[in-house]
């Protein structure tokens, strides 16, 4: 008994020892081991023995690649990964590599905090994260205290850019809401709605406060107001039969596209077939694989990005994704695309090098990034506020023979 | 009409349960093990399914027996290895916390395999829908083969239990593993066997749960497994009418719960009956009340 | 005789663990003030604290009274909820940070001792595995329920509402405070590792206490054996309640130093996996040995941190590594070992076993 506790106590002495020491001088392996990390790894390699100590600028991710939500997190990890390695290629920012670094949160804000004081250690001196908005409110908290320079591609609660020290590449929640209601209301597209949202998910929520507020305004009649949980998020058909004696002809779907797709089936089966509408966590409902395209027929979604778009960089973007990780880019991966080209584009403005604090970057960053404006994949000449909003359009696209298709 | 719209979506929720609790409860009630891998070992069905018949095209039903097999050979490789040699540790709760390494792994090697994008499982169910009532009832084919499924498993292993010699030496060791050896009745055999089979029927449950609802994702299994769960213990743990009444009853009350009282709040509500039922009857609906020796 | 030997064994055995708690302790601090510890491991220590918490609370119910709960997380929720909400309250009554932290222990502590309490009056009559479906179904109850509180203040008091925030109708000064799915945010991170060192040495000497009084004696008895200690006259009732309220109290406590841990607190993290994960730690570190799950807390709240640098392969290897140990923890030698000193028959026979080994 004793022996054992002995051994235990030991290699709970050890482990944290390990830990302390692991945080101290890993660096240069962490660097290595970030996935994908190929064509980074011989740049890098490259720049290291041409520049002197420190000559990268060391950019972190954080995001679920794993658990529920890691289909967001990955998307990002690959989405941002690409736009890391082109910049790279092409001479860097202002002709720094950039070193990058991708954590996992499991979608657990603890765990997020985690992965960022690891970044810190691995020396991070900017941060585009997290992925997801929960987390985000609990790192944003931390990188304030650090004054560390923060972009989410995709937390999009009010909170997670509460500090000047943060902003977004996505819409906000609230934004989002309003703006569904505007459309539906301003494109007589319906007059009685039913909503279907997840209550136990702040995205999902929140955008669904805003809207009914809207709807409100903009004289929508809201017949039925059903919630979900994650935990019973396998059957629907109640909140599906409570829309369709509401006598509803539309059903907003403020939810992500896992969900939506059992709904579109089982709306099917029963033989309700009003319109769909949903916010940009619809997108990549088309990319399920198996999916009966048929089923989405006619939904309309308010996105900032849609895959088969025919401009050059959305066309490029999507060619050098699917070559890399073989499957369509959705909206999160063209979010963390942009934003490390935001990031990019900030950084030449604020005249960033290598060698600057984390403090100072985030004092030459905050300035910069409300006078850039820059084009992405998810808006053309997106700005953005003190308040870390950007200033975007919302693109409504229309399913139509299984594609997106831009709707007036 | 509404009344009868959900009581046959309760139904049809309620059958998804009901067979899923029925392999859980064969385990639970004969190897005395609260196996958490099980809901995983479905989700491992559904994939297996889904890659022999959607991806590679073969028929369906090659599907649906390939899975079969590939699980009930996964349930005994995982009893062999993780469960067996912890069988007759100090405390049950060892072979617990294996079966949740257990879940973590199933769950991150379907998630490196197939990755986390949610695929759509195409139905293995042909059956049309039926209309009732002018058609404002429908019943749809996977809620009638699923029922018909969960009958005819619940009376296949009620017979077996009750008339083979397999079923009865399995009767044998929930009742008491010792005494059992020392009737000369393969323990370990036995245990494999229920393994096999409660595995073989997880994968029956993860085509037709995902014919119902078909998102499938390296985490689909785990919240149906739960709820299952609490179906086999609403019944009455190891009794096998017990798992499908439980589960029916289950899916009943959570539509009922969503439509009348507050879509927000079902998962409560499900909980608070199946703690207000345990607090009445200890043992469960069809449970046995064991009486106990001083 | 035979008794007095046992109880200086246990004192000292109780005097192990603590010293070892304050050893861990003076190290890190030491390695702080040198400079030697990562942000990383700095960020971990309250989590891993309040992990350490919540093992030998649970510990308390699972290895000493004998009850399997899975709805540990349950009670956490509570306590880091009525913390943070009293936080968030008093953050302008009272001006000092320290006091007011001290009063949110104290609300979160008693609230999740209510509740178990409260509980525990249905639930302790049960037994065996029904229990454990049981707390697993309160556990989710709580965790529900928290997802649709909505409570907001305004000029004119606090507004209540199950269904959403509009229908709080609020005026325009109004503040939301609980805010559903998207619980409390802007809870002041005051929680730190000397707050939480404290705590748990706290803790311990309590539930070490309890272990080696009477109570104690009396609670173990009714583990070994119900209907021996009910005849013996033992109040079967009023001690499971007493350990259930005390195990229910420190998980309270662990849920209040979560919630000031962090800006954001949402019902969703209080979900069963967090309770099946408390339960790993108390199986692993050894069912009823408090120092063993000390050790099973720190290392697995560790392990998938040190993993990070395996990118997606992390939480593979960290099951792996899971079924692993259990398999190497409770193999049959292990079990012969083991099978001596866990708390169905610890009290015989120490020195015959070491002798085994």
């Amino acid at each position: 008994m004793k022996k054992f506790n002995k051994i235990m106590s030991a290699a709970l002495v050890a482990s944290m020892v390990m830990v302390s020491m692991a945080g101290c001088g890993s660096s240069a392996e962490t660097a290595t081991e970030a996935p994908a990390a190929g064509t980074t790894a011989a740049t890098e390699a490259a720049a290291e023995t041409t520049a002197a100590d420190g000559a990268t600028i060391k950019i972190g991710g954080i995001g679920p690649i794993t658990g529920p939500a890691a289909d967001y997190g990955i998307a990002v990890q690959n989405g941002s990964q690409l736009a890391v390695d082109e910049i790279n290629a092409n001479g860097g920012i202002n002709g720094v590599q950039i070193e990058y670094n991708f954590q996992d949160d499991v979608h657990d804000a603890t765990t997020s905090v985690n992965a960022y004081n690891s970044l810190k250690d691995w020396g991070m001196q900017m941060l585009m994260g997290t992925v997801t908005s929960g987390p985000c409110q609990a790192v944003v908290e931390k990188t304030q205290e650090d004054n560390m320079f923060q972009l989410t591609p995709s937390g999009s609660s009010v909170e997670c850019i509460k500090y000047d020290n943060a902003f977004r590449v996505c819409f906000s929640d609230p934004n989002q809401g309003i703006a569904s209601a505007d459309y539906i209301a301003d494109n007589k597209l319906a007059e009685k709605v039913a909503i279907i949202y997840n209550s136990s998910d702040v995205y999902s929520s929140g955008i669904t406060e805003k809207f009914t507020a809207e709807a409100g305004v903009k004289g929508l009649e809201i017949v039925s107001s059903e919630a979900f949980t994650a935990d019973s998020a396998t059957d629907f058909s109640v909140q599906l039969q409570k829309a369709q004696a509401a006598g509803a002809d539309l059903v907003f779907l403020p939810i992500y596209y896992t969900e939506a797709s059992i709904i579109l089936t089982q709306a099917n089966t029963m033989g309700y077939a009003p319109a769909f509408f949903g916010c940009d966590g619809l997108d990549g409902i088309l990319g399920v694989e198996n999916f009966d395209t048929a089923l989405a027929e006619g939904v309309m979604l308010l996105t900032p990005f849609a895959a088969d778009a025919k401009d050059d960089a959305t066309v490029a973007f999507v060619t050098a994704y699917e070559e890399a990780y073989g499957k369509t880019p959705s909206q999160f991966a063209a979010d963390a695309y942009d934003a490390i080209y935001i990031i990019k584009a900030a950084a030449e403005k604020a005249g960033v090098t290598a060698d600057m604090s984390v403090s100072d970057i985030c004092e030459a960053m905050k300035p910069a990034m409300l006078e850039v404006s820059v084009d992405g994949l998810t808006g053309a000449g997106m700005t953005w506020s003190a308040d870390g909003e950007p200033s975007k359009a919302p693109k409504a696209v229309k399913i139509t023979d299984g594609a997106y298709a831009a709707m007036e | 009409m509404s009344f009868i719209t959900y009581l046959v979506q309760g139904v049809s929720l309620g059958s998804v349960y009901a067979i899923i609790a029925l392999g859980y409860t064969m385990v639970y009630g004969i190897a005395k093990m609260l196996n958490f891998a099980h809901g995983d070992v479905i989700m491992v069905g559904g994939f297996t399914c889904f890659t022999l018949s959607s991806s590679m095209g073969l028929p369906p039903i090659v599907g649906v027996l390939v899975s079969i097999v590939f699980c009930t050979i996964l349930g005994v490789v995982i009893e062999r290895v993780a469960y067996r040699p912890l069988r007759e540790a100090a405390s049950p709760l060892a072979v617990l916390i294996t079966a949740i390494g257990v879940s973590y792994l199933l769950q991150n090697v379907a998630l490196l395999i197939f990755g986390s994008n949610p695929k759509s499982f195409t139905s293995v169910v042909t059956i049309p829908a039926i209309k009732l009532f002018e058609g404002q009832v429908t019943i749809s084919g996977e809620a009638i083969v699923t029922l018909i499924c969960c009958v005819v498993i619940m009376i296949g292993l009620t017979l077996f239990i009750n008339k083979t010699k397999g079923g009865q030496a399995m009767l044998a060791v929930s009742e008491d593993k010792g005494a059992a050896q020392l009737m000369g009745i393969n323990v370990n055999g036995t245990i494999a066997l229920t393994f096999a089979i409660g595995s073989g029927l997880a994968a029956i449950a993860g085509v037709l749960l995902c014919s119902t609802y078909p998102s499938l994702t390296p985490y689909t299994g785990s919240m149906p497994g739960i709820k299952a769960f609490v179906a086999a213990v609403f019944g009455g743990i190891g009794s096998i009418p017990g798992a499908m009444i439980g589960g029916i009853l289950l899916g009943v009350i959570e539509i009922f719960g969503k439509a009348y009282i507050s879509s927000q709040m079902a998962d409560a509500i499900v909980f608070s009956v199946l703690i207000i039922v345990l607090l009445v009857k200890p043992t469960g609906i069809f449970g046995k009340k064991i009486q106990e020796k001083v | 005789m035979k008794a007095k030997m046992k109880c200086n064994k246990s004192t000292l055995s109780s005097m192990i663990t603590i010293g070892m708690v304050v050893a861990a302790y003076v190290i890190i601090e030491i390695l702080m003030k040198a400079g030697l510890v990562s942000s990383m491991l700095k960020g971990l220590l309250v989590p891993v604290c309040v992990y350490v918490l919540l093992a030998v609370s649970l510990n308390l119910t699972v290895g000493i009274l004998g009850e399997l709960s899975l709805g540990h997380a349950g009670f956490m929720c509570v306590g880091a909820f009525t913390s943070a909400f009293a936080t968030k309250c008093l953050a302008e009554v009272i001006p000092s940070k320290g006091l007011c932290f001290f009063i949110a222990i104290v609300i979160g502590a008693a609230f999740a001792a209510l509740f178990g309490f409260l509980i525990g009056i249905p639930v302790l009559r049960l037994n065996g595995d029904y229990l454990a479906i049981v707390t697993l179904a309160f556990g989710e109850i709580i965790k529900n329920l928290m997802n649709v509180i909505y409570l907001g203040k305004d000029s004119t008091g606090f507004h209540l509402s199950f269904k959403d925030s509009m229908s709080l109708g609020m005026g325009v000064d109004g503040v939301m405070l609980i805010n559903g799915p998207q619980g409390i945010s802007g809870t002041p991170n005051v929680s730190n590792f000397t707050i939480a060192f404290i705590l748990i040495v706290l803790s311990l000497l309590i539930i070490l206490n309890l272990i080696h009084s009477r109570d104690g004696r009396a609670i173990m008895a009714i583990r070994d054996n119900r209907i021996a200690a009910e005849s013996v006259g033992i109040n079967i009732t009023k001690y499971k309640l007493m350990a259930f309220t005390i195990s229910a109290a420190i998980a309270g406590v662990a849920g209040v130093l979560y919630s000031h841990n962090l800006a954001i607190l949402q019902a969703k993290d209080f979900n069963y996996n967090m309770s099946i994960l408390v339960l790993v730690f108390v199986v692993l570190g050894g069912i009823g040995n408090m120092r063993g799950s000390i050790v099973a807390a720190v290392i697995l709240t560790l392990l998938p941190e040190l993993l990070r640098g395996l990118s997606s392969y992390r939480m593979l290897i960290y099951a792996i590594v899971l079924i692993v140990i259990m398999l190497f923890n409770w193999a049959p030698k292990a079990i012969e070992f083991r099978k001596k000193h866990s708390l169905k028959n610890m009290l015989p026979k120490k020195a015959s076993v070491k002798e085994e080994q």
